[in-house]
């Protein structure tokens, strides 16, 4: 069982401190800012490293930052093995919300991810189905930005009350 | 050929349409449409101008084990708020958890049977289920969606008969367990119908994200309660029951349902426990706090249902509303891995394996 910070120094000594950084605020719990473009390989480090064994994508979400004009999404991983779990980080700018997917290193992020682009409007790439997943394939917008605005009509139906 | 199965199906268990690309009868493929039940939980909880008033629609997720869902969220709010919970709302908490898992694993076994065609233990389960409602009714007021958990506490003490009535379920459950065993789990056709059919291997199961009595029934021992304790769960004595593929492959339908009727058994023991340590005076609003207002930060709060790990992905920014808040439902993982587990299965049998992951649409589409 590792504390976050031991699973941040074991990475730094693996990818450098250039792409990486140990965040927390005031309260909950501190996460592992990762580049965008390193998510990929970091994940599977992660997940093959002996010592640290991330045999599991608990949860990954996106989160929209308006202020920043940015896009997040958080994954939150764990082992059985160790016992021990971490959260990971990337931002990414609003007009161009590349992430490369995690789906080829743990499967149960295809669904997380199509629910993170029909939510918030990540794009992941490499994806191998890539669509919407709660809402129609036809909805406009992506309803968990915070300057969302529903759409007046959806094939004819009034959406609002 | 490709049918669908679902919207409305009897075995789909809620709103669920699957695609099931055919040769005869054999599966080759199967893609879960969903969404039908959509109702914007995390857009909801966005818009809400206080913390505790996410807490009703929380019950709505997963409605067969509400108290379960409250229970995960309060505890993340707790959690933010570094709020200490009083010792007497800890046991009550944990008792009706439990209870409540045991009412939601009789409901998932009695549909499971019942979709088999056995017909018989799903009236035995919906009476013992029937006793837990009464107990939940008497002390919450409601019958399925409670809103009974509030934040730092409870919205108000149990029925004064709280302690007695279950005492007195705790000892007519065993027996029906037992009934239970001979009537479905050690029956013939039963076993045909379930055992090394959907068989989730190890391996694939952790790949998928699964948890709960579907990772166990795979063998793997992971119990959130053991852990990653939460509450006061690390008082209990309790197993933890896993796959043994006792009649057929590890893993496979007849091991997923196993573990939840051993389960019953293990959630009778932690009730008996809280029962016997439980104090009897003190207030379950004492900490309730009038003002929630988190520093600022983030957590992933993780607790055991009896579908598996419900996760609670909070950020707050000093608010009095939650900046974001992602509900990370089981059902929604476990769906998700129903196309690896279905490959090559007959049409009869999608209705096994649909029936024992024990899906919830409403925690699925949130």
């Amino acid at each position: 069982m590792k504390t976050p910070e031991e699973i941040f120094e074991h990475l730094t000594s693996q990818f450098g401190e250039d792409e990486l950084s140990f965040e927390s605020r005031d309260i909950g719990q501190p996460w592992i800012a990762v580049q965008a473009s390193k998510i990929r390989e970091v994940s599977k480090f992660l997940r093959d490293e002996p010592d640290l064994l991330f045999n599991t994508l608990m949860c990954l979400s996106g989160v929209h930052y308006p202020k920043e004009e940015e896009l997040g999404v958080a994954y939150h991983l764990n082992s059985t093995r160790h016992n021990h779990s971490i959260a990971l980080k990337v931002r990414v700018p609003e007009n161009e919300p590349n992430v490369p997917s995690v789906e080829s290193i743990w499967k149960t992020a295809n669904w997380h991810e199509r629910e993170a682009w029909d939510m918030t409007g990540v794009v992941f790439d490499d994806h191998p189905n890539h669509k919407r997943i709660l809402l129609p394939e036809d909805w406009e917008g992506h309803p968990l930005r915070k300057d969302y605005v529903q759409q007046e009509f959806y094939q004819g139906i009034p959406t609002g009350e | 050929m490709t049918i669908n199965m679902g919207p409305q199906h009897p075995s789909t268990h809620g709103v669920l349409r699957l695609e099931l690309d055919l040769d005869g009868e054999v599966i080759k493929n199967t893609r879960p449409n969903i969404g039908y039940l959509h109702r914007c939980f995390e857009k909801y909880a966005e818009k809400m101008d206080d913390y505790s008033k996410v807490v009703p629609y929380t019950d709505r997720m997963d409605y067969v084990s509400a108290m379960n869902q409250e229970h995960g969220y309060v505890i993340a709010v707790e959690r933010m708020l570094e709020l200490e919970v009083p010792e007497r709302v800890e046991y009550i908490r944990v008792i009706l958890a439990e209870l409540q898992r045991i009412a939601s694993h009789l409901l998932g076994i009695g549909t499971f049977g019942l979709d088999l065609g056995a017909f018989t233990p799903f009236l035995y389960c919906f009476t013992e289920r029937e006793k837990i409602l009464d107990i939940f009714e008497r002390t919450s007021g409601a019958r399925l969606l409670y809103n009974y958990f509030a934040i730092g506490g409870l919205i108000k003490d149990v029925h004064p008969d709280f302690k007695k009535d279950t005492a007195e379920f705790t000892k007519t459950l065993r027996p029906v367990i037992k009934e239970l065993n001979d009537l479905l789990s050690t029956n013939q056709i039963f076993i045909k119908r379930t055992a090394n059919i959907g068989v989730l291997p190890e391996k694939v199961a952790l790949n998928y994200g699964a948890s709960g009595p579907v990772l166990r029934g795979s063998g793997v021992e992971w119990d959130l309660r053991k852990n990653d304790p939460y509450s006061i769960y690390d008082r209990f004595e309790f197993d933890i029951p896993t796959g043994m593929g006792e009649v057929g492959t590890i893993g496979d339908c007849w091991d997923r349902y196993i573990v939840r009727v051993r389960e019953m058994e293990q959630s009778l023991r932690i009730i008996e426990q809280a029962l016997d340590s439980m104090p009897d005076e003190g207030d379950v609003t004492e900490a309730v706090p009038k003002r929630i207002r988190p520093k600022e930060g983030e957590l992933y709060a993780r607790t055991e249902t009896p579908r598996g790990e419900l996760g609670y992905y909070i950020i707050s920014d000093k608010s009095a509303s939650p900046y974001r808040v992602k509900a990370r439902a089981p059902s929604f993982v476990h769906l998700g891995l129903l196309p690896a587990i279905s490959k090559g299965a007959l049409i009869a049998d999608m209705v096994a394996i649909v029936g024992s992951i024990d899906i919830v649409l409403g925690e699925v589409d949130r």
